[in-house]
């Protein structure tokens, strides 16, 4: 039952580098790394799977967020990833650009059932499809929104 | 949206005499599951004794049973994000404090933290201890307003008197070091806002007064409940979940520890000096009700232990020892997130600046946020009259669940 609890060691974030990029040659590029932090840029075509791979090879269980950029230019989705077992207190953060005329990326709520709502949450805020999200709907706004709050292009109305 | 609709048979027709074919029924019965006689919603809030704060939950009830269930958040939804990104960062500051009422300087400490992280600045020793004993009297008012409303929630008004009580003493606290009791303005971005040597509150003096009046409180909480067979027998075995599903869920804090995930923030991924205090995580592998409850005191006990070794440090560094540095106004563009052990769960926030002196995105992941959004997999199978204890020991806090 009890899964393998490791010690931090410094050469952590070197080895998942070594196995994200090796996997995902081309696709995936680390950007950084600091302690106990990796950073990732992923194309979209292969986030899905870069998720699998942290999930199911490298046993980070646990979602942390997904978040929404909105870049103007291009949107963007930032997944924060936590290891509690084998790398002790790593996040893997995940950056995923996406073109503002298609506006869509594979959900990952099936991977972790913590970023379903969050992935709602993108969704209405920032208007960015969840493909195959089991259940895509207004969150914390209310149900007849017709628009999406949190993109640059809604602006607030000024304090006179 | 179209996935939640169900077709209802053309009613008219029947009433004019259409035939009634046995498709029809079973269509009828497979897409409205939730109009099958033998199963009822029932909607819970947004004004019901057991939600604390304005949430609903609709559970699904088989007789006593409850099949589904399905948590609606929103009523308190500001955009508090959206408002962060019009606003200055210091005038974050106060905003940061009403995310949570109930540990109003976590939310603050995490932005400041966030702040100096993207600064690439430390902040000084004392500020750090000062804000670890700050983050450690709001986890102890935390808890003890989570216990004082299980205590209602669980038919035992003295406990919810009691431990209001113990947490009045956790207050002064407050007042002593800021001056407020709940929405504190106390962190700043490159320490805090001013020192503790102060002779008018002696505020150490009466920390450890409060310290050892604690050690001896707790007990006296402890013995009301663990022998108390209408709290024991509500709590042992509700609510179970798997360390696995808890994992896949993102459920964390108390309630992950709860279920045997050996993890807090605080040892693990240490931030501010909580790796130079010593202190012990509780874990219990039972993920019932009853050992979230046990996790929470176990932690109290915990969190007077790590106060007691930083109000030392603080003395020893002393009274000349700087609290708090100049920092700029503007923070270099780039990313930045920090985590945080809250008395709830991990919180986080996740900063996009862009070298102007407001932030360009400012995240807030919430762990209310997600532990309630798992009330299906905690629920399945309790009975109605388990609901609010299970619920209760989430330990809901709207203001950052909404934002």
């Amino acid at each position: 039952m009890a899964k393998e609890v490791r010690e931090y060691k410094d050469t952590w974030e070197s080895e998942i580098k070594g196995l994200i990029e090796s996997k995902f040659s081309g696709k995936a590029t680390v950007s950084k790394t600091e302690t106990r932090r990796v950073y990732v840029k992923a194309d979209r075509s292969i986030s899905f799977d870069l998720c699998k791979f942290l999930r199911d090879d490298l046993d980070f269980e646990h979602c942390a967020t997904v978040i929404g950029v909105d870049m103007v230019d291009y949107m963007q989705v930032v997944y924060h990833i936590d290891n509690y077992t084998k790398y002790k207190g790593v996040v893997v953060e995940v950056e995923v650009d996406i073109p503002n005329d298609d506006l869509h990326i594979e959900s990952v709520a099936c991977l972790w059932g913590g970023a379903n709502w969050h992935e709602r949450e993108t969704w209405e805020l920032f208007g960015i499809v969840f493909d195959n999200h089991p259940r895509l709907e207004r969150l914390l706004t209310p149900e007849n929104y017709e628009f999406f709050p949190f993109r640059k292009s809604y602006k607030l109305r000024e304090v006179q | 949206m179209a996935q939640n609709e169900c077709q209802i048979p053309d009613t008219i027709a029947i009433a004019q005499g259409a035939e009634v074919t046995k498709e029809m029924v079973d269509q009828y019965n497979a897409q409205s599951g939730q109009m099958d006689m033998d199963k009822m919603w029932i909607i819970m809030g947004p004004q019901h004794p057991f939600s604390h704060g304005l949430w609903t939950l609709k559970i699904c009830a088989d007789g006593e049973i409850v099949t589904d269930a399905d948590p609606i958040v929103g009523y308190l939804h500001r955009g508090w994000e959206k408002e962060a990104e019009n606003r200055t960062y210091p005038k974050i500051i106060p905003m940061a404090d009403r995310l949570c009422y109930a540990a109003s300087m976590t939310y603050t400490h995490l932005f400041c933290m966030t702040c100096e992280k993207a600064l690439g600045i430390e902040v000084p020793e004392k500020a750090k201890y000062i804000r670890i004993v700050a983050d450690e009297i709001n986890r102890l008012q935390s808890h003890l307003m989570w216990l004082a409303a299980v205590g209602t929630d669980l038919g035992n008004y003295t406990a919810f008197l009691w431990a209001s009580r113990e947490r009045e003493y956790w207050m002064d606290m407050n007042i002593r070091l800021c001056g407020a009791r709940l929405t504190t303005n106390y962190p700043r971005i490159g320490g805090v806002r001013n020192d503790v040597f102060d002779e008018s509150t002696r505020f150490l003096r009466d920390l450890y007064r409060c310290c050892d009046h604690f050690d001896k409180s707790i007990w006296e909480l402890i013995n009301l409940i663990d022998n108390n067979s209408t709290f024991t027998s509500r709590m042992i075995g509700n609510g179970i979940i798997s360390r696995e599903r808890c994992a896949n869920l993102g459920i964390t804090g108390p309630a992950a520890r709860g279920t045997g995930i050996d993890y807090d923030i605080r040892r693990d991924d240490p931030y501010d000096n909580y790796d130079k205090v010593d202190f012990e995580v509780p874990v219990l592998t039972t993920g019932d009700s009853y050992a979230r409850y046990m996790v929470r005191m176990e932690e109290m006990i915990q969190s007077v232990k790590i106060i007691r070794q930083a109000a030392k440090k603080i003395e020893a560094l002393g009274e000349k020892a700087p609290y708090r540095l100049k920092v700029p106004s503007k923070i270099p563009a780039g990313r930045t997130f920090c985590k945080l052990e809250d008395p709830r769960g991990e919180s986080m926030m996740y900063l996009v600046s862009d070298g102007s002196d407001q932030p360009y995105r400012l995240k807030v992941r919430s762990p209310i946020f997600v532990n309630v959004s798992s009330s299906k997999d905690l629920l399945e199978g309790c009975r109605i009259a388990d609901v609010p204890v299970i619920m209760a020991m989430i330990d809901m806090c709207l203001g950052e669940t909404d934002r």
